[in-house]
């Protein structure tokens, strides 16, 4: 099989390129995965894929996911924000593959957001 | 921390901290002296040499959120449990160049990982910063770099999906029969 080449990237740039003429904006839902040392060890990166998995599966062009610096919880990593347009950010904590999987299914697709696996107010602590 | 992409992902975020726009993440695998060298290059704020000795204490960090910093600590002692050692060289204002060595046949080196995740995830996370992932194999060298992807292809949207998904598969193929 031949290997992929940078030039396969034509195809992707000329797609992206139609998509931008036809919608606008940046999107319908924004994934923030909370990064850190303590974040990283505690497996952020696996959940970082397990959502890139979904959108790519899912084949949904309107969510982005992005890192940001270490939330200060580091007992309750990894973390993820999930912030729908128009919505109240919310923060998920203790994550796993499969929680990750489950809240793009049921937060990001259908809209409702999984409080078992959400932070609850008052819980905070900063250590 | 399991693997020294995870490591590498750590280090790299303190670059990104520290504001910087080029990351250059190189390893260097070289068999007849049995040695494995990481290096993470930026161009970030840098530290004065006060700071650089501080940052070898655990007790040490500039983040407001918590009391330690924990990246440099835990990669020296990935370093020194495989017969290897952690050099900081920074400036103010010239960036900072972090790199760490290991025994390569080590049994205590830490294996490798999945480099294609940290660079997907480093990317997804900071499209605008301009990264160089070189792997040197015995005589094969593997380059991947996102500034010369954005020569070629402006305006390319690095945080998409497909961006991200042909990064992974490109990465993994050309070092899938690295170590
Ligand atoms: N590339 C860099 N450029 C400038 N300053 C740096 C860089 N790397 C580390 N530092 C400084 O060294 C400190 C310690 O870094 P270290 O990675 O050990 O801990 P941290 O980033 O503060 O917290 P943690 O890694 O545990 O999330 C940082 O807070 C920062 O002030
Ligand atoms: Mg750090």
């Amino acid at each position: 099989m031949p290997k992929l080449k940078i030039e396969d990237l034509d195809k992707i740039a000329v797609q992206q390129q139609r998509k931008m003429n036809v919608r606008e904006g940046a999107g319908r839902a924004k994934i923030t995965v909370h990064m850190g040392t303590c974040g990283i060890a505690a497996g952020a990166r696996t959940i970082m894929t397990a959502f890139l998995q979904e959108i790519e599966t899912n084949n949904v062009t309107d969510v982005i996911v992005t890192t940001s610096a270490c939330a200060g919880l580091c007992s309750r990593e990894p973390m993820a924000t999930v912030e729908l347009v128009g919505q109240a950010p919310v923060k998920y904590v203790d994550l796993t593959d499969e929680k990750a999987r489950k809240i793009f299914k049921e937060h990001i697709v259908a809209g409702k957001f999984v409080q078992a696996y959400a932070l609850s107010i008052g819980s905070e602590r900063i250590q | 921390m399991e693997d020294l992409s995870l490591h590498i992902l750590d280090i790299a975020e303190n670059s990104i901290n520290a504001g910087a726009t080029l990351i250059d993440i190189v390893i260097r695998e070289q068999k007849t002296q049995d040695m494995l060298t990481l290096e993470i290059r930026d161009n970030g704020t840098g530290m004065d040499d006060a700071t650089v000795v501080s940052t070898r204490n655990p007790f040490y960090t500039t983040r407001t959120t918590r009391r330690i910093g924990l990246g440099l600590p835990l990669l020296e002692e990935a370093t020194r449990a495989a017969d290897g050692m952690l050099e900081i060289v920074s400036r103010t204002g010239a960036g900072t160049d972090i790199r760490a060595t290991f025994r390569l046949s080590h049994i205590d080196r830490k294996p490798l990982g999945d480099m294609a995740a940290t660079i997907v995830m480093l990317v997804a996370g900071n499209p605008d910063i301009n990264f160089t992932y070189r792997h040197e194999h015995e005589s094969e060298t593997f380059t991947f770099s996102t500034k010369e992807i954005r020569l070629k292809y402006p305006g390319l949207d690095f945080n998409s999906p497909e961006t991200l998904s042909f990064i992974r598969d490109y990465i993994r193929e050309y070092t899938a029969s690295f170590s």
